[in-house]
């Protein structure tokens, strides 16, 4: 696999991940806010940025590690382009939650937590965003779509095909 | 301009509580009609981002004046999101749901500039109504 | 593509289409087009409603008006008195078989009439990035009565006095929190604001962040004041983006007006608040785990004591409270320990949000006052089930709580009520559940949150929480014997013994009550092999009754697999071993002739 650094704009991103560890003195307690930072320029937090992070605040690796594997919102794989996140939360449970999920992963042919091989989609299973007044729940990228039936999910996956289609 | 008193506090809030008196008693020095649009995470899902925006051009272009779109947070109904809520000085706040964009139009011609009440998607006419 | 204002549904499900549905549809486009309403409004034909009973349906949307047994003689009604001048027809309405009332759309009434509104008052109200309006509806006055007037002693000594507790679950007394992280020497204390609301279903929190952000931080400077603490520090989902933004607004903007900074009020007082970001850890919601988390570590959870109000973050004296619970506080101070105290009940003061979702006609965020029941909350607030069905139980407390059943739908909910029927008050998640829910099923969904999120530091939890699941995972496959039943109570006793928090030690509550409520539904998965509920995919096993079909073939050709066979007019049979189980043809009957596992 190509290493993260070798990326395009990867120079521009680190230039901006160091900034923010500068800003926030290099703290040791600020692990938490500064791997958020480095998930929202690079995506995803490959074993080589935790090094990299782990070595700029002077701590050891597996601290780094550990913090990331712990919480759910650190991904160490890479995400597709758009990340299609099912609410499990109990209202979108007993609203029958499950069905969406089970179509989602039939359609795009990968479990959840997978990422197509396209590289277009990510399914993932997330805890309660709150939005319990539409449940179900779906949120893809920033978008929530509400009331979501198994029969809407191929119109959903198609929108983002066509538009992938129209920008290509 | 820090407050350095509860003085200097009150004084802001007696210069700012006429601009919103009319949510709690329907007064207004100057007339003015207030729409709130409920626009917290669920409000926004539904649709209210465009409610507001569509609010906001259609009072452009239909040169509606003395009126003002405000955003507030949740209202609690979220069963019918998203949520308008129509101060006019005088009558008490209505508050109608499952707004949409079409539904903006008929607000504004029907219910703003003729007084007229839309019944079908009103969820609640009164004040105080929490309480 | 143009946008309609309306859609009219016409249903075209079989039953309908018999009773010339069809005709129907055709003379609404004439109508309509006649009135030159043909673009505004569309008309659609739709699958079966499965309301057959009452067919031919039509409903109108946006409106969520359903007219039912609707002629072709009633189309022109509906046109004139709905589409143009937007007056229901009364008379088409369904009504509810026992009252004869018509059902409304909205029941404009009690959704609000049994409410009291004190953490959420502003919601709604006020615009949450504009700090005059706030200040407006007297906002920062409680802050600056306390900086300039009360002493700390005398702020402790008012919240001890209101009664407020703990909204976060656990209910603790506030002031007297408060008190403790007053009385340790400390040359630094810090504020915390709990809002890592995790428990799925509950979203109280979350709301007053985006729609009154003030009020926790003018809540927080109040609790530095009384505790001194100079700093404060929010710590919040990062899942929920809106509500970060709004809070760095507010703190930007009161800044500004030097209500946070230094000397607010003229005062010696100084404080500051910041935002930490948690990362997606339930576990995060227990004090200890939090403050690990505020720390940059893993958001493992300690043993206590030492408590947080003498070691907390950095060591130091830390008082944690959630978001609903700082919310109570400025109206407090404002209107006196007396009136809030005179809210509610002996031992629960004031009021409780509650998030109410789930098989509820009216989903939303109510605030009532302790005390109210159950029933007041789901049918006079919640306007009842959806689809008007039988109501069978109501998750409170979330993953840490249990079920409450129909029998205990009139206890006024307080923190001890709730506890005494083997739930809890939590967060104030509120699920409602109705008899399609499997009581076995929901226990295994909440054990598989809590053995996912288990932080995995004790052992009872982080094996526990999983045996558990595995043995219900097992009941639910129609694999389960009854040794599992005695293991479940065993483990789940233990579980709650020897967990090291908060989170392993409520983690069995929901299999706990829902043994002992719907010990018939986990018999009946064991024994029978059978799910009362029928959501048990593997044990869901659809019959043809045979007396009742008259072989409309309607299931037939809704059954997406084609396991139903039989001549038009000829009983029909389900070919057991294809049938997905997926109940379409169950819905699709209006003859009541599909059996339902």
């Amino acid at each position: 696999m190509a290493n993260i650094f070798s990326l395009e704009n990867a120079d521009q991103k680190l230039k901006a991940l160091d900034a923010f560890i500068l800003e926030q003195d290099a703290k040791e307690d600020a692990l938490i806010s500064i791997l958020h930072k480095a998930q929202e320029l690079f995506g995803y937090l490959p074993s080589e940025l935790q090094l990299y992070v782990a070595r700029k605040l002077n701590i050891p690796a597996s601290k780094v590690y550990g913090v990331v594997s712990f919480y759910s919102y650190f991904s160490q794989e890479k995400r597709g382009k758009y990340t299609v996140n099912i609410c499990m939360g109990t209202a979108c449970f007993v609203k029958g939650v499950e069905k969406v999920m089970h179509a989602f992963s039939e359609q795009l042919d990968i479990k959840s937590g997978n990422t197509t091989p396209d590289g277009l989609f990510t399914l993932k299973d997330v805890r309660c965003i709150g939005a319990c007044g539409l449940a179900p729940v779906v949120m893809i990228n920033d978008k929530v779509f509400g009331h979501v039936t198994e029969n809407d999910v191929s119109r959903i996956i198609d929108d983002y095909k066509n538009m992938e289609g129209s920008e290509g | 301009m820090p407050v350095k008193s509860l003085d200097e506090l009150r004084k802001i809030r007696e210069d700012q509580i006429k601009k919103v008196k009319l949510r709690e008693t329907g007064e207004s020095d100057d007339q003015t009609i207030e729409i709130l649009v409920g626009m917290a995470t669920c409000g926004i899902a539904a649709g209210s981002r465009e409610v507001l925006n569509e609010l906001i051009t259609q009072i452009s272009t239909k040169g509606i004046e003395h009126i003002k779109v405000v955003q507030v947070g949740c209202m609690g109904y979220c069963h019918s999101e998203p949520t308008v809520q129509v101060n006019m000085p005088g009558h008490e706040p209505t508050i109608y749901g499952n707004v949409d964009r079409n539904f903006v139009g008929e607000i504004l011609d029907k219910h703003i500039q003729n007084g007229e009440i839309l019944d079908d998607h009103v969820l609640i006419k009164t004040y105080h109504s929490a309480l | 593509m143009t946008t309609q204002r309306t859609h009219i549904m016409v249903c075209g499900g079989t039953g309908c289409v018999s009773a010339e549905s069809l005709q129907i549809v055709e003379l609404f486009k004439e109508k309509l087009s006649g009135v030159g309403y043909a673009d505004e409004v569309a008309v659609i034909k739709t699958g079966c409603f499965g309301f057959c009973g009452q067919g031919p349906i039509v409903k109108i949307h946006p409106d969520n008006v359903f007219y039912v047994k609707v002629t072709l003689d009633d189309v022109e009604e509906i046109v004139n008195e709905h589409i143009i001048k937007g007056r229901t027809v009364g008379r088409l309405l369904y009504k509810e078989p026992e009252t004869q009332k018509p059902l409304p759309k909205h029941d404009e009434m009690s959704f609000y009439k049994k409410q009291y509104r004190i953490a959420l008052r502003n919601c709604g109200l006020i615009n949450p990035e504009d700090i005059n309006e706030y200040i407006a509806f007297g906002g920062y006055e409680a802050l600056g009565k306390a900086v300039t007037e009360y002493t700390p002693e005398r702020v402790i000594d008012i919240v001890k006095a209101s009664g407020l507790r703990g909204r976060g679950g656990g209910g603790f007394p506030t002031g007297l929190k408060w008190e403790l992280t007053r009385k340790p020497v400390a040359d630094q204390k810090y504020v915390i604001c709990n809002a890592d609301e995790g428990d799925p279903g509950a979203f109280m929190d979350r709301s007053i962040l985006e729609g009154d952000p003030h009020s926790v931080l003018e809540a927080m400077a109040i609790a530095g004041y009384a505790i001194g603490a100079s700093e404060g520090i929010i710590y919040i989902r990062a899942e929920y983006p809106l509500a970060i933004k709004r809070l760095e607004t507010a703190i930007g903007q009161a800044k500004e007006y030097g209500l946070l900074g230094k000397q607010i009020f003229g005062s010696s007082f100084n404080f500051d608040i910041s935002i930490k970001l948690g990362a997606g850890a339930f576990v995060c919601g227990e004090e200890t785990a939090l403050i690990h988390s505020v720390e940059g570590n893993r958001g493992e959870p300690t043993k206590k004591p030492p408590y947080p109000s003498i070691e907390g973050y950095n060591g130091k004296p830390t008082n944690v409270n959630n978001v609903e619970t700082f919310a109570n506080v400025p109206p407090i101070l404002i209107k006196g320990a007396e009136w809030f105290s005179s809210i509610g009940t002996e031992k629960s003061k004031g009021t409780k949000v509650f998030a109410l979702a789930g098989k509820v006609n009216n989903v939303g965020l109510v605030e009532v006052p302790m005390g109210t029941t159950l029933r007041e909350i789901i049918y006079d607030i919640g306007g009842g089930i959806i689809g008007g069905r039988a109501f069978k139980a109501v998750q409170t407390g979330g993953p840490s709580g249990g079920v409450i059943t129909v029998a205990d739908l009139d206890t006024p909910i307080d923190y001890e009520s709730l506890k005494s029927i083997g739930s809890m008050m939590g967060s104030g998640g509120m699920i409602v559940m109705d008899e399609d829910d499997c009581m076995v099923n929901i226990a295994k969904f909440y054990l598989e949150f809590t053995q996912d999120e288990s932080c995995g530091k004790c052992t009872p939890c982080r094996l526990g929480t999983k045996r558990m699941y595995e043995i219900l995972d097992r009941i639910t496959q129609g694999e389960g014997t009854m040794a599992d039943i005695d293991k479940l109570r065993t483990l789940g006793k233990s579980i709650k013994d020897s967990a090291l928090c908060g989170l392993g030690q409520t983690a069995p509550n929901p299999v706990l009550s829902t043994l002992e409520y719907f010990y018939d539904e986990y018999l009946a998965h064991i024994k029978e092999k059978r799910c009362p509920a029928g959501s048990c995919k593997a044990l869901a096993k659809y019959k043809v009754i045979e007396e009742k079909c008259i072989g409309c073939t309607a299931c037939a050709r809704v059954c997406p697999v084609n396991c139903i066979s039989g001549a038009p007019k000829q009983k029909h049979v389900i070919d057991e071993a294809a049938c997905i189980a997926c109940g379409a043809c169950f819905t699709a009957c209006k003859f009541q002739a599909i059996l339902r596992p």
